[in-house]
């Protein structure tokens, strides 16, 4: 994926992407060509994406703020800081930083349990996505899920779920809400699901997308195929594999996961799509993890050691984007690594302020069960008694 | 697997051990032909064995955790409960077991610490099972298999670690639908199953330095569950305590106290009690206060016993 440069204005005909960098005077074209196949659809995304120094760098230092973050995650759970389960998302940080350059806020996001970096990019800061792990206040949810379950209203980021492809439907329903709350005619906010090739031969996903077609509902079924659904390969676990042709008669694409000028350009096509009220689409994005499933999975079992290492040293996403700022003369070397010396001291600060937090009050487990406050039956349920370390030394009523 | 030919044990990551190493070895053993992965599709895994066993086949899947269980819902009630029944006894899925790990672990939040007994119970037709450690779920994952009822066998995976008891090698069957008296008692009557025996023993032991001497029930099968037996110790205790870790409304524990004060009623001395998980989604932090451990039950032995006075 080099990058060809031209350094001229963009002549871009989506107005969306002349929004995004209008006022940042120069920018430059990058070939994506090659990073999409399509399915039942005559448009494509173009071969050609608009981006510059600023874009890039912001990029940059959220991808990298993604990967330490993951890095953090593995360590304090070793560390037996954070317990319980916890499913990490580096290498795939392409899929999610391209994304949300796509979008606008007003596009809903709803996801699996692989959620730390899109919590991040929607709503989450360090602090608050390490403290929900810790259990403690400072959680983004306030320590009442863990890591499988973040949400952000105003963000319209609809989490965190734990059971597979049951956000599927849901993201359908946030679609139709979008549809419904919009004018007529006018562009309507998308709602994408992501989900995991595991997932995608669940019932309920088919169910929802022949609700999204027969009711051209502004949804985008996005599938983040890392080519495992746990410790199960593709081949083992799906008939077909080609996720993006699933939707049958709906339009699909495929879009290079771990390149993220192609999945911005794709996403933008798909929102574009979608948005106008065509119906909803397939998106595949190739892409690749790092860490097993979960911190239970050493990750080793079922795949090689050298396959991993293979995609990290060719496909890994913090380097293309390294590579291509370093080609396009938009950062050297010196540069970046001061980007990234910073971004790892913010996250150990960010830890260390998180960990300052207590544990949240016993109230907690009872509150939000209903919308008024809900009594918790007296007789039976709260223990009368203080209790202490050890049984002797309890206070009894 | 060794005494029947038919029987093949599928379900998600089974291949290779399982995520509890309950099928370890076992593909190896009996070939890939018989222990096989399924995709991610409970509802299809579900049905999916319940046409293989009204071939007569047994079929043994696993619902890799029972959190996962409620998408196989309209299949275990539609479809497995009422084969037999409405084929008129043509057919039945009594081959079919459904093994799934169930019950609080320390650290699994809303959807890997979920006890959906009380779900189950609540359908004509099935069998629901609950161990309470290694050798009794020898010999009642024997007898759920072989039996000729389709049974869901819920694994407490809090036991799968930590509960260590000499085992028999042998095969050896225990009877579904008969409940196990663990202790003799004559001053109060508790009753649980899978993992809170362990807690509800503890409480036993606390309760014996004060006196008073329970009698320790563990129910082993949830459906049908064994009403003799449980009656006729309230009826010689005269009180009684039901624990369970699941959610109190409508947790199982509501129909056997039902049953006892319906059975039991003139040889009550004091109101039933029921110790429980509380009515909120199963916590993530919070979880050993939401637990009903053995200083709850202690506290609520102490108070029937002052009632009873």
């Amino acid at each position: 994926m080099l990058s060809t440069i031209r350094a001229f204005a963009s002549r871009n005909a989506n107005a969306s992407m002349l929004k995004s960098y209008a006022t940042r005077g120069m920018s430059t074209s990058f070939d994506v060509s090659g990073s999409y196949s399509m399915h039942n659809m005559e448009t494509a995304p173009n071969d050609t994406v608009e981006s510059s120094k600023e874009e890039l760098t912001d990029w940059f230092e959220k991808m990298y703020l993604m990967r330490r973050m993951e890095i953090a995650c593995d360590n304090e759970y070793k560390a037996r800081n954070i317990r319980g389960f916890c499913h990490l998302y580096d290498g795939q940080e392409a899929v999610c930083m391209g994304t949300e350059a796509a979008f606008d806020h007003e596009d809903s996001w709803i996801t699996s349990y692989r959620c730390h970096a899109i919590a991040l990019m929607r709503g989450g800061t360090v602090e608050s996505i390490m403290g929900e792990m810790f259990g403690l206040q400072s959680g983004m949810t306030k320590a009442k899920g863990g890591s499988m379950h973040y949400y952000s209203k105003k963000d319209n980021f609809y989490g965190g779920q734990g059971i597979v492809g049951a956000q599927v439907p849901v993201g359908t329903g946030l679609a139709f809400a979008n549809k419904y709350k919009s004018t007529p005619g006018e562009r309507m906010p998308v709602a994408m699901a992501a989900y995991g090739d595991g997932a995608a031969n669940q019932g309920q996903i088919w169910e929802s997308a022949n609700m999204a077609a027969l009711w051209k509902l502004p949804m985008i079924f996005c599938i983040e195929n890392n080519h495992y659904g746990m410790g199960t390969s593709v081949e083992r676990h799906s008939s077909h594999q080609e996720y993006y042709k699933m939707g049958n008669h709906i339009p699909g694409i495929r879009i290079d996961g771990m390149n993220v000028l192609a999945v911005k350009e794709g996403m933008r096509f798909v929102k574009d799509y979608v948005g106008a009220g065509n119906g909803p689409m397939y998106v595949e994005m190739m892409t690749y993890r790092y860490h097993g499933h979960s911190m239970s999975d050493p990750g080793t079992t079922y795949r090689t050691r050298d396959e991993i290492a293979a995609t990290r040293s060719a496909r890994d996403p913090l380097e293309f984007i390294k590579t291509t700022m370093l080609d396009a003369g938009f950062a050297t070397p010196e540069e970046l690594k001061k980007i990234e010396k910073k971004i790892k001291k913010d996250v150990q600060k960010a830890i260390m302020k998180a960990k300052e937090s207590s544990p949240p009050p016993k109230e907690e487990l009872f509150s939000h069960i209903y919308s008024a406050d809900h009594k918790i039956r007296e007789s039976e349920e709260k223990p009368k008694f203080i209790r202490m370390p050890t049984f002797d030394k309890s206070i009894h009523n | 697997m060794d005494t029947d030919e038919t029987a093949i044990l599928f379900g998600e990551d089974v291949g290779f051990g399982g995520v509890f190493r309950c099928s370890q070895d076992l593909q190896d053993q009996f070939g890939p032909h018989r222990v096989f992965n399924t995709p991610l599709s409970e509802n299809g895994i579900a049905g999916f064995a319940v046409g293989y066993a009204a071939t007569g086949g047994t079929a043994i899947a696993e619902i890799q955790f029972a959190d996962y269980i409620f998408p196989a819902m309209d299949q275990i009630v539609n479809e497995m409960a009422k084969f037999r029944y409405r084929s008129g006894n043509q057919w039945n899925c009594g081959g079919v077991t459904i093994r799934a790990p169930c019950g609080a672990v320390g650290h699994g939040g809303h959807y890997h610490s979920q006890s959906p007994e009380a779900y189950l119970a609540h359908t004509p037709g099935i069998v629901v099972v609950m161990p309470s450690g290694p050798k009794d779920a020898k010999g009642l994952l024997l007898s759920s298999i072989r039996s000729p009822d389709p049974v869901v066998f819920l694994e407490p995976k809090a036991l799968y670690r930590s509960s260590v008891e000499p085992v028999p090698d042998e095969d050896y069957e225990l009877p579904l639908g008969v409940a196990n008296v663990l202790h003799q008692g004559s001053d109060i009557t508790l009753i649980g199953w899978g993992g809170q025996l362990r807690l509800l023993e503890k409480a036993r032991l606390l309760a014996q330095k004060e006196g008073i001497h329970c009698e320790l029930i563990d129910l082993r099968t949830i459906l049908p569950w064994d009403v003799d037996t449980v009656t006729e110790s309230v009826i010689k205790t005269g009180k009684c305590i039901v624990s369970h870790e699941a959610p109190l409304t409508c947790g199982f524990g509501a129909e056997l106290v039902s049953t006892i004060q319906n059975e039991c009623f003139y040889s009550l001395e004091a109101p039933v009690m029921r110790v429980c998980g509380m009515d909120t989604p199963f916590p993530l932090v919070h979880e050993k206060y939401y637990i009903p451990n053995e200083l709850k039950i202690l506290d609520a032995i102490r108070d029937v016993m002052e009632k009873a006075k």
